[in-house]
């Protein structure tokens, strides 16, 4: 792993005083984060408490619902994302996504890896060649998948498909991939070789994962922030939060009194 | 104790009987068994009707019991409501002596029904089927009454050679046509644009045009001088009755003799019929001969539809479902589409005369052919109104499919594509359109369903019963969409309902019905094949 690179001082991305509303609802309340660079962070808290809602603001996927607002500030790599002016295609592939469900499109494995390559109009077969194999590679997916790369994405098992998810996010080469609870329609093993990847990731890439099982946020994450009721209560490593909260409230959840 | 236990059962298995619907699943199960048999009995009822047509049935000879006597295929039977008795109907043909093709005999006046070998059957350019008895084979080199069947089937055979000829000279004067009336056009629109008519251009055309008048003139003397030529080879019949009748070799289509063809033979027949409906063009009022161009009319006019209809329908939805804001606007367009699927399809046709043939069409007319005014060029009915008019008819049903095809899409596969950085349009283009294309498909499917089978609008569009020329042909430029066309749809009615011979069309009515439904079953067929294809390829199954 890259040693080099860790410093939990240095913050790829940062929210300040971030408000969120759907309609007239409001979602997250002064929300401020700092996302250490190459280090693996996690969500955690409630349901309903806005976890997916805060890892949406990141690359303004929440864009896409109808009469949404976000209030406040959130850079990446010093830029404003919350500026209309800005390119938010441009923000995604450098901010990758990975979804509960896993979702490849109705394409063959290769075509699935480079869709974000083809979209930004890369055409050299070598590169969409080296691409393919080396983000397969670290999806921990290659050696499954290497002698069908033509075959459709849609005769894989679910955790293959997953895998095959993150590989195409990893294809555009971002700096930071959001997961939201990228193993919860997974059964045990494919879970496992999930985390096992995330932790192989670590270093290479920013991870912000959220997740509803405390053993897996211990397990592969640096750093934890807790949140209630669209609030963030705690923030700090995963080894503190988790040993020896701060709040009362994180203590409850993470014992499991409630949520 | 034992008693309320057993109460308990009962209430229990009562209860469950409900619960578990079965009387639902009786329900449901009969109501699709009946919409099958209702299917099935549909396709039977035409293909029995229709099927049966082109098969040779045998020519009795039914002796009556008042001396007389009859020859003529035997077609139904009917009781009599007030006595009782049967009656047989019996195709009598010969409607040159008859006036009548069908007769209706008691079966208490008949004495006796054989089927004798010697019975010829022919079937004639006019005055429908003939059936009788060969007497002689007349040609300028001679009579001829010994070993008269190879006799005729000699001269026949030559005369058909030599009308193939006819044929190819029939090719050229109407080509020699053609090159003369688009001359004419173009005299009348030099004129028209003020030529003097003294002036090089005019002369030119003039001459061009005197000098194909008189190929043409030269080549009807020669068509005509050949005709009658070949009307001299004549052949004589004799009806039941002893009355002959001389009939050239040129008026004779088709011969055989009905009571005693092989199996083999009858077979070949039978392909021959099919062929010819296929592939020949109508004759005697529609009534007998070829669909080829009924056939040809629909095909095209289906396609021709399908250029407006699909793209039309396809862009609009996806402005509806994937762009468009949901407010009170497009929930408005949105039920009135769903409404315009129900309009009449007459209200249509009128539209289409309105808007298409006198607004459009007019138009055209007064700004690219003022000179042929008041004659119509695009300004009357013809092909591209009439497909033009139905692909309005099916853009409705091309939205609401493509409306629902791009709404079954799953949102995450939508959201996947955007976090990759891909735009709306992109994402449209490389994940959105490509899975819902089997359901839009399906709707292409259902619009050319519908095209094919409507007659009404194409009424007062550009249909007629008899198109002297196909849309499509080898003069420039080929393709002719203001020519009026035939379709299968108003030939079943025009045959069925308006032709003056009723009886005789029947048969017709049923083989042309049955041509419609394969039409459509063919068409459609290919569309659900391409379909499936598409479904096995972006089915998102494990979802
Ligand atoms: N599209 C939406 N429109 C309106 N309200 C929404 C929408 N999505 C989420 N919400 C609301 O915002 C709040 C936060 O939701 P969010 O999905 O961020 O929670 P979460 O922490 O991810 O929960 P879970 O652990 O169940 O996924 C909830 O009250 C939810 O009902
Ligand atoms: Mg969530």
């Amino acid at each position: 792993m890259d040693a080099i690179s860790l410093d939990p001082n240095v913050h790829v991305m940062e929210s300040k005083d971030l408000d969120f509303y759907y309609g007239d609802s409001q979602a997250l309340f002064g929300v401020s984060m700092k996302i250490p660079r190459n280090y693996v962070t996690a969500l955690i808290g409630p349901s309903g408490c806005g976890k997916s809602t805060y890892l949406r603001c990141l690359n303004r996927m929440n864009d896409l619902i109808d009469r949404s607002r976000m209030v406040g500030s959130i850079s990446f790599g010093g830029e404003e994302i919350n500026d209309p002016a800005l390119d938010v295609f441009r923000l995604r592939q450098k901010v990758g996504m990975v979804f509960q469900k896993y979702n490849p499109f109705p394409k063959s494995i290769y075509e699935n890896v480079i869709y974000g390559l083809r979209i930004a109009g890369i055409k050299s077969k070598s590169i969409l060649d080296e691409t393919v194999e080396r983000s397969l590679q670290r999806a921990a997916l290659w050696d499954e998948v290497k002698d069908r790369l033509n075959g459709t994405a849609l005769g894989l098992s679910g955790g293959q498909m997953q895998r095959l998810c993150i590989a195409r996010a990893i294809a555009n080469n971002p700096e930071v991939l959001l997961m939201d609870e990228p193993a919860s329609a997974l059964d045990p093993r494919s879970t496992a070789r999930i985390e096992e990847l995330i932790t192989e990731l670590r270093g290479k890439y920013t991870i912000v994962i959220v997740t509803h099982n405390m053993q897996q946020a211990t397990r592969v994450s640096d750093f934890t922030g807790y949140f209630y009721e669209g609030v963030l209560k705690e923030h700090g490593t995963t080894e503190q939060i988790f040993t020896n909260p701060k709040e009362k409230h994180t203590e409850d959840y993470i014992s499991g009194r409630f949520g | 104790m034992d008693n309320s236990n057993s109460e308990t059962i009962n209430i229990h298995a009562h209860r469950s009987y409900w619960k578990l619907g079965e009387p639902m699943v009786w329900l449901s199960g009969a109501a699709l068994a009946s919409i099958l048999a209702i299917a099935v009995i549909l396709v039977f009822v035409i293909i029995s009707n229709g099927l049966g047509v082109f098969w040779p049935s045998p020519v009795a000879r039914i002796s009556l019991l008042d001396g007389g006597s009859t020859i003529g295929e035997l077609t139904q039977r009917q009781q009599k409501r007030d006595t009782g008795a049967w009656r047989q109907q019996i195709k009598t043909g010969n409607r040159d002596f008859n006036s009548l093709d069908f007769r209706w005999i008691e079966d208490s006046d008949i004495k006796k029904i054989t089927y004798p070998a010697n019975i010829i059957a022919l079937e004639r350019m006019e005055f429908g089927n003939f059936y009788g008895f060969l007497r002689e084979v007349n040609t300028p080199s001679g009579q001829f009454s010994k070993d008269l069947n190879s006799q005729f089937e000699k001269q026949f055979h030559f005369i058909a050679e030599e009308m193939e000829k006819l044929e190819d000279m029939e090719d050229d004067i109407s080509s020699l046509s053609n090159d003369m009336e688009s001359l004419r056009l173009k005299k009348q629109k030099l004129e028209y644009h003020g030529v003097a008519s003294g002036s090089p251009e005019l002369a030119k055309v003039q001459a061009e045009h005197a000098r194909l008048q008189q190929e043409f003139e030269e080549l009807l003397i020669k068509q005509s001088n050949e005709i009658n030529r070949l009307r001299a080879y004549t052949a004589t019949f004799e009806d039941i009755s002893g009355k002959t009748k001389s009939i050239p070799f040129l008026d004779i289509v088709r011969y055989y003799y009905p009571n005693t063809m092989s199996f083999f033979q009858k077979v070949g027949f039978y392909i021959e019929k099919l062929w010819e409906l296929l592939a020949e063009e109508p004759r005697e009022a529609n009534t007998e001969g070829g669909l080829f161009p009924a056939i040809f009319g629909t095909v095209l006019m289906v396609i021709i539809m399908s250029f407006l209809s699909f793209p039309l329908g396809v862009i609009t939805a996806i402005y509806m479902g994937e762009y468009a804001k949901d407010g009170v606007v497009n929930r408005m367009v949105h039920i009135a589409v769903h409404n315009l699927a129900g309009i009449p399809s007459i209200v249509y046709g009128v539209f289409g005369l309105g808007f298409f043939v006198y607004g459009i069409g007019g138009t055209i007319d007064t700004l690219f052919f003022p000179e042929r005014l008041p004659t119509p060029t695009f300004g009357s009915g013809g092909i591209l109104w009439a497909s033009l008019t139905l692909g309005l008819l099916t853009v409705p049903v091309v939205i609401v499919a493509t409306e629902e095809a791009l709404s079954a899409v799953p949102k995450s596969v939508k959201e996947g594509s955007l976090a990759l950085g891909a735009t709306k349009f992109q994402t449209l283009i490389r994940v959105i359109l490509p899975m819902a294309s089997p359901g839009i498909m399906t709707g292409f499917i259902l619009a050319i369903a519908r095209a094919a089978g409507e007659v009404a609008p194409l009424m007062i569009t550009g249909v007629v019963k008899l198109a002297p020329t196909l849309a499509l042909d080898s003069s420039f430029p080929y393709l002719h969409l203001e020519r009026k066309f035939m379709h299968l749809g108003f030939h079943i009615y025009d045959v069925g309902f308006q032709s003056p011979n009723v009886e005789a069309a029947k048969p017709m009515v049923f083989v042309t019905t049955f041509l419609l439904v394969m039409i459509v079953m063919v068409m459609s067929s290919l569309a659900i094949v391409l379909r499936n294809r598409l479904k096995e390829r972006y089915t998102i199954t494990g979802f």
